[in-house]
């Protein structure tokens, strides 16, 4: 008993030498938020670790988040309304037609090394972000410009025939395929940006993807900012860049990201003032945020409509009829309130509603009994013989919520037998490229503010289509009659009736339209929200 | 000796080779390409992506080709991440792994160590029963729901500790080494416990008693002694064990191991990439093994006597 | 001859009783051993047990508090806890036995081959163990359950796999030092046929370690399993275990503690009551210690 006193005593006084140890290695002094505050350094929690920085390589949300701060468009867009601003062009004019476009590049526009920006640099930059080899999946971003797609799936062997000119060192000439009135827009895509090609070419060829010049230290950009640090799977670091056009009106000093892809992670990083803004926010945190500190809480239009697909290629989803009834009988109103807190819009539309100016008509809405009328016009009265069939969906805490909610809407409702299928992302992909499915949810954000990137979601030749919804008819409304369109207002015109089109054949049933939410510290003031989610680091303050 | 390790690394190589085989063609077979998106990658685009990582080469040959490049210490480039290599990723991963092991070893030591020998001490006591309790919450509980309640404790109630990062702010490597050790210390406990039963009921420490030493000499000097070798037995494996499990931990706690580079991988399809943390992590259970086997005969001499005796 | 080795059957029983009496004086094991048959004859009559299935929702409600009607609460689309709990209870204790069994099928008799027969069989065999041992386990599950998709077959297959080998190192060194015993000889002498010999001489004195280890064995199992689920590459729902329950619950432990505490405490419980019992069970078998 002696012998088992003593040695516990020493144990135990050895256990609290250690847990003391602990506690006072862990005297903190001011968080990084209230040291960045001082400092003028942001700090943002990032989504998923960047696969590049590479504006013609970069495919990812979290890749633009950082890329918005090292490069700039050749025209820029107002941080709240994305209208068409200066840029690295400080002017413009557009021809009467419409389809060529003059930029005039402002004199003291230079990469972050000092190197003066050159007309002749957008035409390389161009000819590298649409090669056929370079493997830029946004390639298709610069098919407006003529002869650009010829170019850019091979069909077309020298660049000089695209549509893109220098006319001197400081006037770039752009010719179009057709009108786009959102062509300024597009400029402000990380697609089109330029980049320097004397950087480029010192680490590699032009259309390397395995290059050194996109590390810190190598990497020249032309934005507010210059990347200075990079250290994977832990932070990046961007710094002031002096050589910026406007760098007098830049107010920060730098911005550190951190590649968080746990959102519960970031939401007790920033409550522990570890960073000024997080990616997103985990669904359950929104009720509190909204109620306690609706200050730090940030929830904005986005440009994006989630929706389940119907895979039109095979029965039962083959009949319009059986489409219309499940399409019908989803609560939207429930979902955006009760599963999603209301942190979206429900969605009644493939396009969301002003996009351009564009309003698109209400075709579908919560009808349980007009849907039972369909199933039955279909043949199966009651729900009576309809095969069992199933929900796909990829792994993620709210897609799994709203698969749960509609399946329960669907098997009570119209009394059929609606599984759920649940996959890993890259089977999830696989299993709708291959049209193995019933039906899958979906999501498309908007890479440009017009609804033809919406609507042209239902091109049979629209690899992002996966429904197997061909209809002749509408691939000519969108191929030829609306591009053919002379005034803005007969084009959303042509827009109301292609959605009808669509809203009524219903390969897709729209559930709702996306909204940012994240937490922002009340520190930050002019991070200017848009329909984009855009972030224009150049106009943000850090005050108390 | 020199036999005897000679001969275990000799092994190594099928077993490489097997590991190598299985992975390459297994991550093939996965549904899904490293290019695929939620946006369509048109074909144009896709073949020159392939074409870029020579994907578009017949497999045999490129499994061949990886062979060929492995030989060479090269473990290729990642698919995305473009412009960095395998290699790369890896330096940098893995030290921070180790050291998040190595720590987390400690503290299974620690806790476990002193666990397992005041359990000793009094077998079927309530002292027993409480101690191995205590040390057994680590295998009870996924690390997953242990270490958010430890960061919502001591990181966001008490304000104590970080809530995530390593290395980053003072303090911050402790919560994810007391979560990750928590795991092992249940087995440490166990080991160290049964060791010190063993050697506690053995006829020099009742010799030792009689000669009236104090008993906690007894206990330190001869008990401790005998319950450790189990446990350093046990410590090569355990390190291996941990550096292939850390991945929650390094998720939870936003660490940038090796473990989330492993994870991100499988999901993104990034062939060389998983290939290459598989074939790194093999070699090192493989040593770890073997150094553990070494340390426990060189410890153990009648071990010793046997390895020796083969050689 | 034959006669000694009924007494060593009965001398075996025996030893049995002695165990179960020893077992009984561990009070930490035989508190594990009532909460495991609670937990389990719960999960078994779960649908007499509770008015509500568990995927029926009450979207109005949401997530509320333990009340009356819904003694653990209800999660946020208002499924009663206490009922899926008790159904994620039947999944995660489900797998923990089936891989387990998967486990101690293919350990046990490997094991018992390769100590049986000996000799250059016995090394080749005990090779490719080794060379198994050396595979990253844990990367290969996640390897497997990524390529192969997620079934709840594949899942007990993948962690069988790996967890067998332990298991047949143990029975192989079992049978090595069993063979040589006196009754087995005798079997061999009277010309019984050696699957009979292994099947019911050997294995049944072998099986004190194996059962110790299969107590051990079925926690690391659950463990597992939580940890696919959190990767999410367990369970598929509408299906559910403690260990999707508990992932979702972690992120939500602030605002709806109910939704991890009630699964939480439902799988450490288990969990703690098997280990306890195990190594009850190891210090009742007097099984030594050295073979992790």
């Amino acid at each position: 008993m002696k012998l088992a006193s003593i040695s516990n005593k020493h144990l135990l006084l050895f256990s609290i030498l250690l847990f003391s140890g602990f506690l006072t290695a862990c005297s903190q002094g001011k968080s990084r938020v209230e040291q960045g505050n001082i400092n003028g350094i942001l700090h943002i929690a990032n989504g998923t670790e960047p696969e590049t920085l590479d504006p013609h390589i970069s495919t990812g949300v979290p890749e633009n988040n950082i890329g918005m701060s090292l490069f700039e468009g050749l025209v820029s867009a107002h941080p709240e309304t994305l209208e068409p601003i200066p840029g690295v062009a400080e002017s413009w004019e557009i021809s009467e037609d419409g389809k060529t476009y003059t930029f005039y590049i402002r004199k003291n526009a230079k990469w972050s090394d000092g190197t003066s920006m050159t007309a002749e640099d957008y035409v390389w930059s161009w000819e590298r972000a649409s090669s056929p080899i370079m493997g830029n999946e946004y390639a298709y971003m610069l098919f407006i410009i003529k002869n650009a797609e010829a170019w850019g799936t091979g069909q077309l062997d020298d660049f000089s025939e695209v549509g893109v000119k220098a006319l001197d060192t400081h006037t770039l000439q752009v010719e179009l395929e057709n009108p786009a009135p959102y062509f300024l827009n597009l400029l402000n895509h990380h697609s089109l940006y330029a980049v320097p090609k004397h950087v480029v070419l010192a680490h590699g060829a032009m259309t390397d993807q395995y290059t050194q010049w996109g590390r810190p230290g190598n990497m020249v950009g032309n934005g507010p900012f210059v990347l200075t640090e990079w250290k994977i799977y832990h932070q990046i670091r961007v710094e002031k860049n002096p050589h910026y056009w406007d760098a007098a009106n830049v107010k920060l000093n730098g911005v550190v990201f951190y590649p968080v892809e746990n959102y519960s992670t970031e939401e007790r990083m920033f409550r522990a003032g570890q960073v000024h803004k997080t990616y997103e926010i985990p669904l359950d945190k929104v009720p509190h945020y909204r109620e306690n500190e609706p200050d730090k809480f940030v929830n904005n239009a986005y440009l994006g409509t989630y929706y389940y697909q119907f895979n039109v290629s095979r029965p039962p989803f083959d009949d319009a009829r059986v489409r219309r009834a499940f399409a019908l009988t989803i609560d939207r109103d429930t979902i955006a309130s009760e599963v999603m807190h209301g942190v979206v819009d429900p969605s009644y539309s493939l396009v969301p509603p002003g996009v351009g100016g564009y309003y698109p008509p209400k075709l579908i809405d919560y009808d349980p009994e007009e849907a039972k009328r369909l199933l039955a016009e279909a043949g199966y009265p009651n729900g009576e013989g309809f095969p069992p069939v199933d929900l796909l969906y990829n792994t993620n805490e709210s897609h799994r919520k709203i698969a749960v909610a509609i399946q329960q809407m669907w098997n009570k409702k119209l009394n059929v037998s609606v599984g759920l299928v649940n996959q890993e992302w890259k089977v999830y992909l696989d299993s709708r490229n291959r049209l193995d499915y019933d039906i899958a949810r979906a999501g498309w954000i908007g890479d440009y503010v017009d609804p033809m990137n919406f609507l042209d979601l239902g091109l049979s030749t629209n690899g992002n289509n996966r429904s197997g919804y061909v209809v002749p008819e509408y691939d000519e409304m969108i191929m030829q009659t609306i591009p053919g369109a002379k005034t803005p207002e007969e084009r959303n015109e042509l827009f109301y009736q292609a959605e009808t089109r669509i809203m009524t054949d219903l390969p897709f049933a729209p559930i709702y339209t996306y909204k940012t939410k994240y937490l922002l510290h009340p520190s930050v003031k002019n991070l200017h929200k848009n329909y984009l989610n855009y972030y224009y680091y150049k106009y943000i303050e850090l005050g108390e | 000796m020199a036999k005897f390790i000679f001969f275990r690394v000799l092994q190594a190589i099928p077993v490489l080779l097997v590991v190598i085989t299985l992975t390459f063609f297994l991550v093939r077979f996965a549904p899904g390409g490293p290019f695929d998106g939620e946006k369509s990658v048109a074909p144009v685009v896709k073949a020159a992506l392939e074409a870029q990582y020579n994907l578009d080469q017949p497999l045999i040959q490129q499994y061949f080709s990886y062979l060929g490049d492995l030989l060479q210490g090269d473990l290729g480039p990642t698919f995305k991440y473009p412009g960095r290599s395998v290699n790369e990723l890896i330096a940098t991963g893995f030290p921070v792994t180790a050291e998040l092991g190595f720590y987390a070893i400690c503290v299974a030591l620690v806790i476990g160590g002193t666990a397992g020998v005041i359990a000793a001490l009094k077998p079927n006591s309530t002292q027993d029963y409480v101690s191995m309790s205590a040390a057994m919450i680590g295998i009870c509980m996924p690390t997953f729901l242990l270490g958010p309640v430890l960061v919502l404790i001591f990181g966001i109630w008490l304000e104590w500790l970080p809530v995530s990062g390593w290395g980053d702010l003072p303090g911050d490597k402790i919560l994810p080494s007391v979560t990750l050790g928590a795991m092992y210390a249940a087995y440490v406990a166990r080991l160290s416990r049964g060791g010190m039963l063993e050697v506690l009921s053995q006829d020099y420490i009742r010799t030792a008693r009689a000669k009236g030493l104090p008993n906690y000499v007894v206990v330190l000097k001869h008990g401790l002694r005998g319950g450790i070798m189990p446990v350093i037995a046990y410590l090569g494996p355990a390190f291996a064990g941990i550096l292939s499990g850390s991945f929650v931990i390094e998720t939870v706690f936003q660490i940038h191991g090796l473990g989330r580079f492993y994870v991100q991988a499988a999901f993104n399809r990034d062939y060389t990439l998983i290939l290459g943390c598989t074939v790194f992590l093999a070699g090192l259970i493989i040593l770890f093994n073997l150094l553990s086997d070494i340390l426990a005969a060189y410890l153990n001499p009648r071990l010793r006597a046997e390895v020796e005796g083969k050689s | 001859m034959i006669t000694d080795s009924l007494k060593d059957f009965e001398a075996g029983n025996s030893l049995w009783q002695d165990a179960w009496v020893r077992l009984k004086k561990n009070r930490l094991a035989m508190f594990g051993l009532v909460v495991l048959i609670v937990i389990g004859l719960a999960c078994i009559f779960v649908p007499w047990l509770t008015p509500y299935g568990y995927e029926q929702q009450n979207l109005a409600l949401g997530a509320s508090g333990p009340s009356m009607q819904h003694w653990m609460g209800t999660d946020t689309l208002g499924r009663d806890v206490l009922t899926r709990v008790l159904y994620g209870g039947r999944v995660s204790i489900a797998v923990g036995l089936i891989a387990t069994g998967v486990a101690l099928l293919i350990g046990v008799t490997y094991g018992a081959v390769a100590g049986y027969v000996g000799g250059r069989t016995d090394a080749i065999m005990m090779r490719l163990v080794d060379i198994i041992y050396a595979l990253p386990f844990m990367i290969f599950i996640v390897l497997l359950m990524v390529v192969f998709g997620r079934s709840l077959f594949l899942l007990f297959l993948a962690i069988g796999l790996f967890e067998w080998l332990t298991m047949a190192r143990i029975v192989r060194s079992q049978v090595q030092s069993l063979k040589q015993l006196e009754f087995v000889e005798a079997a061999k002498s009277i010309g019984l046929p050696e699957h009979i010999i292994i099947w019911r001489h050997i294995i049944p004195n072998a099986i004190g370690p194996v059962i110790v280890y299969t107590t051990l064995t079925i926690p690391n199992v659950m463990l597992l399993e939580a940890f696919l689920s959190f990767l999410g590459l367990g369970i598929q729902p509408p299906q559910s275990s403690w260990g999707l329950l508990i992932s979702g619950g972690v992120e939500t432990m602030e605002e709806y503690p109910w939704l991890l505490i009630f699964p939480g405490l439902a799988l450490s419980l288990v969990l703690f009551s098997l280990n306890f019992l195990g190594d009850g069970l190891r210090d009742a078998l007097d099984v030594r210690a050295s073979k992790d």
